[in-house]
């Protein structure tokens, strides 16, 4: 999430120059060797014959659940790209996210098949059931509220996924009963 | 090394354990649709239940044999039986019936039993294939789906599998392959509908060594999931497809290109290469030819463009996925500057049998001009939701009231959105189209990926419009202004037409937006972008007019309420809020 209050984007250039083009304001090379450790085995372990900057990325981000600042620079080491770049297809994908999530990512599919099955409802339910606004994370650091625009099994729309297991037929009631659950 | 003799001997001796053996054969379906119903949970409580009764068994994961409405499906193949016994809608708690009723005691527990496949028919059960959900399919990219394990690749072998490839690269030489494929006239099933053979032949001649095959299975649309059910059901079928497409056309390298948070694809895909590594089908020197092919799984982040095929290869590149100009072609420089021919799932699933079978039996499936099956996903308000393989030529009302089983609760038919957020919308006139390319290219859709949506009369246009827009303007990739700015205008335009507060001057502007996207835009996420309106325009258009001067929704909507990503932002009170001036002289 951006740093700006006022600003509510994941990711917005203004808060970039702000916090990292300016010596001093946020320095990207802090020292966490544990973090940049783990970093650096996640991306080492893809074994896949074509490792690239995306596939780096995503390595992270199933590791981590996010890409934290560290593994901009680490990538950039590995893949012999510049941060910018890394940082360009970072931003660019919708998956990526850049703070911590909570401890369970609640999944709900907004395209049109589980829209016209009742999907508002139930995004409206559950964000107020975590006590937030649309998207975002809860405060009591239980969940984390995303959108998604299709997971992939229409048939049995509305669908939502909690931690990758998906639910199928869900009604806002039953979401409901899940997140309380967790 | 293998021959495919010795693996076909391997294959039809475990085929016979399993379908002969002594002991019973449980499939469970957990395609996406059937681990959204709970495929997974199945699965294990029939291990532990199993294993508690002291019952020996093969328990199998399988794809999906097209009836999702019916997920998880567990279909028990018993020692000594011709036929498989179905069961629909199975819940962990059913299980401890069904294997004391049916796999102890041979009885058929009454209300989970659904229908039995086979020759010998089972008492008190219908034959699936005369259920129209089944019966009507055609299956021919999907024959396997279903019916064996993907994880298996013997299974796969026992199955004619890789015998086109054995024909090909034995028998009939890499020529042949690709006028086999021009005779079938198969056209691509991604969409624009583009001759195979024809695009298969214009990389023969590009030159080498290395060539790139790029399998699309990036399916962004909502709406769709065959590509991913293909995936997971069969994934050795895709595989096959493509050694035959880089065999023909002499390419060296794959790629298997899928959405990074599929898991169910993605992880049975890398484990059907792994096991064609094993034994010898992929690799140096495939089945001891002289021709060598290697495959990977290429994984890509959240975004619709790149299922385009020139932002596809941006991807797999690890870039951003925006598409390139044309010309060059990928044909002449593709992924890495190299020479690339970029596949459809479906387009290549087809071709093991079109090699097999011959160009002639395929051709003879579907009509003249769009030959072969078409697999259709039937979501929405329908009452048998699913993936119906269907020959081309069959009509829509006949897909969706015949194989789909109409609209549910008594309610009719209001609108159909085909194609993916792209193709539009249609009305209930649009029944007698018949499914191949150019009718509904004529009718004003696109079949596109295959994903049919179905709306009742309770269902607001307007509403649905809405999201069909937002949904293309958060994908926009940014490129080509006409999309990027064009798509956030028609956003606006619609939210504030949804909300009751549209000016009488919106839809003109729209038009207006309309014809600059489609003119200013690469591809065709600009250039078919302003479908979604079009088309409900030309069918809907007093939805829109009550909208605009009477300030109601005919279907009864009065909540103004709406839920998109922070990403898109029509009137969202964020966009409002921010003042980049001012946070810029705070720096």
């Amino acid at each position: 999430m951006c740093q700006l209050e006022r600003c509510r984007r994941t990711v917005c250039v203004l808060c970039f120059v702000k916090n990292f083009a300016i010596p001093g304001a946020r320095d990207l090379t802090v020292a966490n060797e544990d973090l940049r450790d783990r970093i650096r085995q996640a991306i080492k372990r893809q074994e896949r014959p074509t490792v690239t900057v995306l596939s780096s990325l995503l390595a992270t981000q199933d590791e981590f659940g996010y890409i934290p600042r560290e593994a901009i620079e680490e990538i950039a080491v590995y893949t012999g790209a510049s941060t910018n770049d890394v940082w360009g297809v970072a931003s660019f994908y919708k998956n990526f996210q850049f703070t911590e999530p909570n401890e369970h990512v609640i999944e709900i599919c907004w395209g049109p098949s589980c829209h016209i099955m009742g999907a508002p409802e139930i995004i409206e339910e559950a964000a107020e059931v975590l006590g937030i606004e649309g998207e975002g994370d809860s405060v009591d650091g239980k969940g984390t509220l995303r959108y998604n625009t299709c997971l992939g099994a229409c048939a049995r729309a509305p669908v939502i996924s909690i931690d990758h297991q998906l639910y199928g037929r869900m009604t806002a009631k039953k979401a409901v009963e899940k997140i309380k659950s967790l | 090394m293998f021959s495919y003799d010795e693996l076909k001997g391997t294959a039809d001796q475990r085929w016979k354990d399993l379908t002969q053996g002594d002991m019973p054969w449980i499939r469970v379906g957990t395609e996406m649709n059937g681990h959204a119903a709970g495929g997974f949970q199945v699965i294990d409580a029939i291990r532990s239940e199993l294993g508690a009764r002291n019952i020996a068994a093969y328990v199998d994961e399988v794809g999906t044999l097209g009836l999702s409405y019916a997920e998880p499906i567990v279909d028990v193949l018993k020692p000594g039986r011709r036929s498989r016994l179905l069961f629909r809608d199975v819940l962990v708690d059913d299980l401890p019936e069904i294997i004391d009723k049916y796999i102890v005691n041979d009885s058929v527990p009454g209300n989970k039993a659904f229908a039995y496949l086979g020759e010998e028919p089972i008492q008190g059960v219908p034959d699936l294939r005369t259920i129209p959900q089944y019966g009507m399919q055609q299956r021919v990219a999907m024959r396997n789906a279903g019916h064996i394990a993907p994880a298996d690749i013997y299974q796969y072998i026992a199955n004619d599998g890789y015998a086109a490839l054995n024909k090909a690269l034995f028998e009939i030489g890499a020529d042949t392959v690709i006028e086999e494929m021009k005779a079938s006239n198969l056209r691509g099933r991604g969409g624009a509908g583009f001759p195979t053979g024809l695009k298969w032949s214009f990389m023969v001649n590009s030159p080498g060594p290395i060539k790139y095959i790029a399998c699309n299975c990036e399916e962004g649309d909502p709406g769709a999931f065959n590509d991913k059910a293909i995936l997971e059901s069969d994934p050795h079928t895709l595989l096959e497809g493509m050694l035959l497409a880089g065999f023909s056309t002499g390419a060296s390298n794959g790629f298997v290109f899928i959405r990074h948070g599929h898991d169910g694809p993605i992880d049975r895909t890398e484990r059907a290469i792994e096991q064609a590594y094993e034994l010898g089908i992929l690799g140096k020197n495939v089945m001891g030819s002289d021709f060598s092919f290697d495959i990977e799984v290429s994984l890509t982040g959240d975004s619709y463009v790149a299922g385009e095929e020139t932002a596809l290869m941006e991807s797999i590149e690890g870039k951003r996925s925006m598409p390139r100009f044309k010309p060059p072609f990928p044909a002449a420089a593709g992924i890495w500057q190299k020479p690339t021919t970029i596949n459809n799932v479906k387009t290549l699933a087809y071709a093991p049998q079109i090699i097999l079978n011959g160009s002639e039996w395929f051709s003879g499936i579907g009509t003249e001009k769009s030959t072969g099956t078409a697999i259709a996903c039937l979501t929405g308000h329908i009452a048998y939701p699913g993936i119906y393989e269907v020959p081309m030529g069959l009509t829509i009302g006949q897909v969706i009231n015949t194989v789909g089983g109409g609209v549910p609760g008594g309610k009719s038919l209001k609108l159909l959105q085909t194609g993916g957020p792209l193709g539009g919308v249609l009305g209930p006139d649009s029944l007698d189209v018949k499914i191949d390319f150019d009718d509904m290219a004529a009718a004003g859709a696109i079949f596109g990926s295959g994903g049919l949506i179905v709306g009742n009369e309770d269902t607001s246009v307007v509403d649905l419009i809405r999201v069909l827009v937002t949904f293309c303007q958060y994908e926009s990739c940014g490129k080509c202004f006409p999309c990027r700015l064009g798509m956030t205008q028609l956003l606006d335009i619609m939210e504030r037409i949804a909300r009751f507060e549209g000016k009488p001057e919106d839809l003109d502007v729209c038009e207006r937006l309309g014809k600059t996207m489609q003119i200013g835009s690469l591809c065709a996420h600009g250039q078919l972008g302003f479908n979604p309106i079009k088309s409900a325009l030309t069918h809907f258009i007093s939805e829109f007019e009550e909208h605009l001067n009477e300030r109601r929704d005919p279907t009864g909507r009065t909540s103004t309420k709406f839920f998109s990503p922070k990403a898109t932002r029509p009137y969202s009170e964020d966009f409002r809020e921010v003042q980049p001036l001012e946070v810029i002289s705070s720096l």
